[in-house]
């Protein structure tokens, strides 16, 4: 394998005088360690001369902590303090940083970033302490099972140094093939409340560096003029009133012709020019199509017979057992398009250097699909790309595109010039809304047969609606015999123990762009799956907790037992079953991205006069939490990020146009719309599962459950406030 | 045109138009960044800034109405002693996710603490009403401003 060295360049300071240790892993897993730069690997710690260690952190910052989590895991092993240790983001390099669960691809998502490093990043830092141990035990000529790291201190007996004192000698060793990792009995840092956010200062002060605070010296800012729906084809454009804006440029139809480019000298001339430019579409490739028809055709898929029997179920006989039960219930879900709308607008800057390489500055997620797009569009070799990753104000999917969709335009946008200057490509929130990627609408049908005892004998479940990974590079790997299984799970793969489940799937035709969005599938699935258990249970006259732990009752099946103790932990903290006067609660638990997370959400009012959420309490196991802190803030922001969508947001479409186009028409979930959130985490000693999405699943179902539970009413289409529910 | 800007207790020349709103002046031409773009339409608070010690959103002030006036951004609210106690409580609390809205929510709790030292749950929720954050932060942006408040009493 061939790495340049050029791009090394973004490790800053690596190439330094001086002493530096570098420890990592080859692209085979190995453990390396290196004086200085290499061609032989990319670290995942660096220790300068000066004792300064710093963790390369291959998973980009959106908020949910990789720049807090994976300095975490050096700095437990090497023997730090969290004020000991620094963090830079790694460049883009998929030989070297690949997320382990996704292959030879860079990226963070499917909330992997701690699951995937957990082992890595602690091996590295074990290697270090050991590295810098056996280099003191040579100095001091004591035997190195005699010295510790402790606070950045080497100690031996009554010898002691901080490590830049060993740096140099250590960084002439080998790495350890097996460094010892710490026991978690030897855990300080790991599991400890108390440990900050490294990030949080800069956040708070306005200096964090957001890929739109780029500004690189003669930029211009580059709008995209589109269609009014997706699959317009620019033809011409009169640029005559964009020339009254002062500080406008010029304008120039896409390659692709997707859309016009409008570069100005700054953001306010780029978004008056656009406005002013008039543009010349052939609209006949265009989508035409209201949402309300694409949602008759999931409704009608409901109806017929399914593509795909996902789990190669009996169907007659599943379908004649609920026939024959004693009791039927039966419901029909509907779920809309929905926009993930991060509060920083995408946005990207694209350079060109004096040797005809190309730089992008980008809040990039997955590094690897702009660098391989851009190898296709440049004509470049990987090495002459370089990608800067910035801070990501939120993402929620949206930046995670298999096409590198906002990447690509900025490159179209640039090469259409003549290179001379940098473009930013800036997108506004109206763009995000309207030309964006969204979740997939969505239709379940469900109907489960009891028997006289209230047990279920057949529980059939159909799925419809758009795929989300066919058609994209991840098709190989997530679909198999025709199924996307990010379309049904959380059904295909509940823990429950279900008798007589057939699970169909259908998908849908191509209605508009879709993405990820802040746990895929199980947007949909958790909801359908936990306010059914609600509805059987009721039917069968059984408890909702009680009917839901009959059904993971297995004792030797830990996925049934960590899910039920989930359950258990929520019930017991939230006070299940005891509300003040006046209040209703709901209940929902799923398991989604490793982790498990319960919900017991508490309303007061009434439908008519409107609910108010007055708590949430969750109790999630994610495994072992390596900062419990942070644990916490992500399942509280999954909660809000779940309940705020179903409680007021939907994208539409009318003759193929998106209605919505910014926050007064896509409301975000506003402070007053929860008055409390209370997280529970289960100890635990797994390896750590996500925590970026597995808050968001339970979070909706569990409201609509604690809405049944206060009117009788079951909300199953969304948003709620359009189905018949009001909110204060 | 060419105007006189008081911002964080410095004069600025600055070249703009009528009509152009102040966001974009502070964040394309004086190059602070922190004041950051959301929405545009004063439905984010995202580009929150004080003028003369009031929040405002900065993409809806237009820059020949703040000639007169004292502009004071993210950049230098921690100057005075209830901007540095809401960034205090900030990281006490670790408030922030992703970060971007959080200029704007510190602005915005700085303007509210300045015209009540103690507020309530309720005032907090009224008063924060108009800043959004996408990442859900907002049971920690209620805590922290509870908490600074804490920190001004003492
Ligand atoms: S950008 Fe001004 S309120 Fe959103
Ligand atoms: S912290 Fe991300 S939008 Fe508020």
């Amino acid at each position: 394998m061939t790495i340049n060295t050029s791009r090394r360049g973004f490790l800053k300071g690596a190439a330094a005088a001086g002493a530096v240790l570098l420890v990592g892993a080859r692209p085979d897993g190995a453990l390396a360690a290196a004086s200085s730069e290499t061609t032989q690997f990319n670290p995942f710690v660096k220790i300068d001369a000066d004792g300064t260690v710093t963790a390369i952190v291959k998973h980009f910052e959106k908020g949910q902590g990789p720049a807090t989590g994976l300095p975490t895991l050096i700095a437990e092993e090497i023997g730090l303090t969290m004020d000991q240790i620094e963090y830079e983001f790694a460049p883009s390099d998929p030989n070297v940083y690949n997320n382990l669960l996704f292959g030879p691809f860079q990226g963070t998502g499917g909330s992997t970033a701690m699951a995937n490093s957990w082992l890595q990043y602690r091996q590295a830092g074990a290697a270090a302490r050991e590295m810098l141990i056996n280099a003191a035990a040579q100095s001091w000529s004591v035997d190195a099972s005699g010295i510790t790291i402790e606070a950045g201190i080497v100690k031996a007996g009554d010898k002691s140094a901080p490590i830049a004192e060993f740096v140099a000698a250590a960084s002439q060793l080998e790495a350890p093939a097996e460094p010892r990792l710490k026991d978690p009995s030897e855990f300080r840092l790991i599991g400890n409340e108390s440990v900050r956010r490294k990030d949080s200062a800069i956040k708070g002060n306005g200096q964090a560096m957001y890929a739109m605070d780029v500004h690189v010296p003669n930029q211009m800012v580059a709008m995209i003029k589109r269609p009014e729906s997706k699959g317009g084809i620019a033809k011409g454009f009169d640029d005559s009133a964009s020339k009254e804006v002062k500080g406008y440029i010029n304008a120039a139809i896409l390659p692709n012709q997707a859309g016009v480019a409008v570069y100005a000298e700054d953001t306010w001339a780029a978004i008056q020019a656009r406005d002013a430019l008039e543009v010349e579409w052939d609209m006949s490739g265009g989508e035409t199509r209201d949402s309300d028809q694409i949602k008759a055709e999931i409704m009608a898929a409901l109806e017929s017979e399914p593509t795909y029997n996902v789990n190669k179920a009996d169907v007659a006989a599943v379908s004649a057992a609920i026939d024959g039960a004693d009791k039927v219930v039966e419901k029909t879900f509907y779920f809309p398009l929905l926009a993930h709308a991060p509060m920083e607008p995408l946005n990207c800057t694209i350079e060109q250097t004096a040797e005809g390489d190309i730089v992008l500055h980008d809040g990039a997620q997955m590094p690897t699909g702009p660098h391989m797009a851009y190898q296709q569009i440049f004509q470049l070799p990987p090495e002459k790309i370089h990608i800067k990753t910035m801070l990501a104000g939120g993402s929620f999917g949206r930046r995670a595109t298999p096409d590198a969709d906002y990447q690509v335009e900025a490159a179209l946008a640039f090469v259409v010039t003549d290179r001379s200057r940098p473009v930013k490509l800036v997108w506004t929130r109206e763009d995000d809304i309207r030309s964006g990627y969204y979740r997939p609408a969505f239709g379940h049908k469900v109907r489960v047969g009891l028997d006289a005892d209230g047990n279920i004998v057949g529980w059939q479940h159909q799925i419809a609606g758009q795929s989300v990974i066919k058609g994209t590079a991840f098709e190989a790997v997530l679909v198999h015999d025709g199924v996307d299984h990010s379309s049904v799970e959380g059904v295909a793969d509940s823990p429950y123990a279900i008798p007589g489940m057939a699970l169909g799937l259908t998908d849908t035709p191509k209605a508009t762009t879709v993405l990820w969005w802040r746990s895929v599938g199980h947007t949909h699935t958790a909801y359908t799956m936990e306010t059914m258990m609600d509805l059987v249970a009721e039917a069968a006259g059984r408890d909702p907790v009680e009917f839901r732990l009959a059904h993971l009752s297995d004792s030797a099946n830990p996925d049934q037992q960590r899910k039920a103790a989930v359950l258990k932990l929520a019930v017991e903290k939230a006070g299940w079953g005891n509300a003040p006067a006046g209040r209703s609660q709901g209940i929902a638990v799923h398991k989604s991205f490793g982790s498990y997370a319960a919900e017991v959400v508490e309303i007061s009012g009434d439908a008519e006069n409107g609910i108010k959420i007055e708590k949430v309490t969750c109790a999630v196991d994610c495994g072992i939490a390596v900062n419990p802190d942070v644990v916490k803030a992500q399942m509280e922001g999954g909660i809000g990020y779940g309940i705020g969508h179903v409680m007021r947001d939907q994208i539409t479409l009318t003759s193929g146009a998106v209605d919505q186009s910014n926050f007064p028409d896509y409301e975000p979930l506003r402070i007053g719309d929860i008055a409390a959130i209370d997280v529970h985490i289960v100890p635990s000693a797994e390896a750590p599962t996500g925590v970026g999405e597995p808050g968001t699943p339970p979070s909706a179902p569990a409201l609509a459950n604690a809405i049944h539970a206060m009117t009788g009413t079951l909300v199953a289409s969304h948003p709620m406030a359009e189905n018949g529910i009001n909110f204060v | 045109m060419s105007l006189t800007l008081k911002l964080n207790g410095q004069t600025h020349t600055v070249d703009a138009e009528p009509g152009t709103p102040l966001l974009w002046v502070i964040r394309d031409e004086l190059k602070l960044t922190g004041t950051k773009f959301g929405c545009g339409v004063a439905s984010c608070g995202a580009c929150t800034v004080h003028l003369n010690g009031e929040p405002v959103r900065s993409c809806q002030t237009y820059i020949e109405d703040v000639e007169d006036a004292e502009i004071t951004t993210i950049e230098a609210v921690g100057d005075d002693k209830i901007g540095a106690a809401v960034q205090q409580a900030w990281v006490e609390l670790d408030v922030v996710q992703c970060g971007y809205c959080q200029s704007g929510q510190v602005m915005s709790a700085v303007g509210l603490l300045s015209e009540n030292s103690k507020p309530s749950v309720e005032e907090i929720d009224e008063y924060m009403s108009g800043n959004a954050c996408r990442c859900a932060t907002y049971q920690r942006i209620r805590a922290g401003i509870q908490r600074a408040s804490e920190i001004l009493e003492a």
